[in-house]
């Protein structure tokens, strides 16, 4: 299951794998007395193996794009596919199913359980999806290790950095290996060693065949990919492809005019 | 195609999400659990305490023997006090499975503890004419001094009840002690132990059968002909005993059992026993109420888990299953606290008292299955506010 999918999708060929999210004219208005509109007829299409920057500032509209991807919301109008099939026609119960299977999240709060070892928190990634529980502990330490964590698979998550509670979080996204990554802020509760170095780990699993979406405020860390959608006002201002430029894999020093973010208190040194 | 329909959670993946809330947060668990603990200890240990008493009666009941009937004479047609022919017990004696004949007499005379007692003030006490055997075949003992013997039965001495010792004052007896009976003093030779299959002893005061006669102008008519018979046939001892003591009058006299009284008495439950099991339910509600709360703060401070939970694909079935069935489980530890609880007690007290210790499978059984009931009704209401919670409102950091 894990070797298929890697495998299906060369290095090359990033635009022109199966379209596994497709948005077509998605509204979001919030009712109330003074109707929100978050999104306004947003469309645009994302193919298997693509790794997407979703940049804009904060209430440009990026949470309620992520959150109609993700179909942890219905929008007002227009159509999401995901896979092909239209969100809007599955019951609540079936599109519980299809994030079981089909999508990965990832939070900026991480959003691990304290009491769980990385393990256990990565294989809850699978507990609705019908595994059995020694397969999902199975696809756990497989997925600790593809972001480098197979030597802390038992350490409760106030005994890990930031950056690797995140790690554990990605992993959680990716164990049943998804048809989409969500990646909500995952560098904006870190550091900027730490968040470049999950940036780098997010690009690299892109590399090994996952469909990334990263949503950003950072218009730097956008910059980086090779596709990035750019949100203003629930419109999409930009659609910007930069295709074949290689990625940065050197992390770049975080820029000096960069607001420096403090560093969370219970991150340890190593 | 694509559609994976949301599977159900195997039960020990639901056992793990159920008890999540325990494991991370336990002294709430605890403290929550405990009003239902303690709402079920109560009533197990008043189902308890009453089925063990029950069950120390009987006993006791079973060590006094059920083999004792009684006759005592009835009314006659016209509605008067019968009579029981002066050699009821001989005739009574002769019937094979008999094994002991004794009787007393009623006498019209009272008894006072001086002639200066006005006679109005007769405690309630019967002065009773007693053969000489009594006492074993009622299974009671001397508690002081001795009983009648074939000497002291046509003299004047007494020998008296439990309760009628204590009635009259008398707590130790002493060479020369006199009560005054029928207008002379009595000397008292013995004082009994309770009777207790045959509490109309205690309340007597007994002389002989001679000295009754003599002295308190007794007719010698037996009032009570007390028969031990052996214990398979008493039965049939019973059924012949009417005709047998009265046969001109069968119908004048009436037989009893009084084991049989006392085992009704055992099995009617105290109106006590009713107060503290409404007091336990009280309690095993407050309990479920404490139970309610604490699952409505826990839905609130696990926001973030319900969405996280929704967004890895839970269904509003499967979040509401994990708050009901973590409810439940809150409720059915504290509920098996509460019966291990409530059998201690009861076992502690059954033993200061000598009783074997019962509990009924209605205590236990019921017990827990109240603590579950009060934590599914307790966690229906969380649990349903848990499932509505939009997943986009559930991932709102505050």
């Amino acid at each position: 299951m894990t070797g298929a999918r890697v495998e299906m999708r060369a290095a090359g060929d990033r635009h022109t794998g199966e379209p596994v999210l497709r948005l077509d004219e998605v509204t979001k208005i919030y009712p109330g007395a003074t109707p929100v509109v978050a999104l306004d007829k947003a469309s645009f299409t994302i193919r298997q193996g693509e790794l997407v920057a979703i940049v804009g500032p904060s209430g440009s509209g990026k949470s309620t794009l992520l959150q109609v991807m993700g179909t942890l919301d219905r929008p007002t109008s227009g159509t999401v596919r995901i896979v092909g099939e239209d969100v809007a026609t599955m019951s609540d119960r079936a599109l519980a199913g299809l994030r079981a299977t089909r999508i990965g999240f990832v939070f900026q709060q991480f959003f691990l359980a304290e009491h769980a070892t990385a393990l256990e928190n990565v294989a809850d990634g699978l507990l609705y999806s019908g595994a059995r529980n020694g397969a999902r502990v199975a696809a756990a330490a497989t997925a600790l290790g593809r972001v480098g964590l197979g030597h802390r698979l038992d350490h409760r998550p106030s005994q890990l950095s930031g950056g690797e509670r995140q790690r554990v979080a990605i992993a959680r996204a990716l164990v049943g290996n998804p048809a989409i990554v969500l990646a909500d802020e995952p560098t904006g509760n870190l550091d900027s060693v730490s968040g470049t170095a999950i940036f780098t780990l997010l690009t690299e699993l892109n590399t090994e065949g996952a469909t990334i979406i990263m949503i950003t405020h950072d218009r730097e860390l956008a910059a980086r990919l090779p596709r990035r959608i750019e949100v203003l006002d629930g419109r999409i201002v930009a659609d910007v492809t930069v295709p074949e430029r290689p990625l940065p894999v050197e992390p770049q020093r975080p820029s000096p005019f960069e607001p420096q973010r403090p560093l969370p208190v219970e991150r340890r040194l190593p | 195609m694509i559609t994976t329909a949301p599977r159900r959670l195997h039960p020990a993946d639901l056992a793990r999400t159920a008890s999540v809330g325990l494991r991370t947060r336990r002294t709430r668990a605890a403290l929550s659990a405990l009003g239902i603990a303690i709402g079920v200890a109560a009533m197990v240990a008043v189902l308890g305490l009453s089925a063990s008493s029950q069950a120390g009666l009987l006993a006791e009941i079973d060590k006094l023997g059920t083999n004792l009937l009684t006759v005592t004479p009835g009314q006659t047609m016209m509605g008067g006090d019968a009579t029981l022919p002066l050699d009821a017990p001989a005739m009574i004696a002769r019937i094979g499975p008999v094994e002991t004949v004794q009787h007393t007499g009623k006498t019209k005379s009272n008894a006072y503890r001086s002639p200066y007692i006005p006679s109005f003030n007769t405690n309630a006490l019967t002065v009773r004419a007693a053969s000489l055997d009594l006492p074993a075949a009622v299974r009671t003992s001397l508690a002081q001094g001795g009983y009648l013997n074939a000497a002291t039965a046509g003299r004047p001495v007494a020998v008296l009840g439990s309760a009628a010792a204590s009635r009259l004052g008398i707590a130790r007896i002493h060479p020369g002690m006199r009560i005054w009976v029928g207008g002379m003093w009595f000397y008292v030779a013995g004082i009994l132990n309770p009777a207790t299959l045959t509490p109309e002893i205690d309340s007597s005061v007994l002389v002989g059968y001679p000295a009754a006669r003599k002295y308190l102008h007794f007719d010698g008519h037996p009032s009570m002909v007390y028969v031990r018979a052996q214990t398979d046939q008493v039965e049939a001892v019973y059924k012949v005993l009417a005709a047998t003591a009265n046969p001109q009058n069968a119908g004048e006299v009436s037989v009893s059992r009084p084991s049989a009284a006392l085992v009704a008495r055992a099995a009617a439950q105290s109106a006590l026993s009713g107060l503290f099991l409404g007091l336990g339910a009280v309690a095993l509600l407050v309990g479920g109420i404490g139970v309610a709360n604490t699952m409505v703060i826990s839905v609130l401070e696990r926001r973030s888990e319900i969405g996280l939970r929704r967004s890895l694909g839970a269904t509003k079935g499967h979040i509401r299953l994990q708050f009901l069935s973590e409810a439940i489980l809150l409720a059915a530890l504290g509920g098996a606290a509460g019966v291990a609880m409530g059998v201690i007690a009861t076992a502690i007290y059954a033993n200061v008292k000598e009783w074997a210790t019962v509990v009924p499978p209605l205590a236990w059984g019921g017990g827990l299955g109240a603590a579950v009931a009060i934590g599914a009704v307790a966690g229906l209401l969380p649990a349903l506010r848990a499932a509505r919670m939009q997943p986009t409102e559930a991932l709102r950091t505050v």
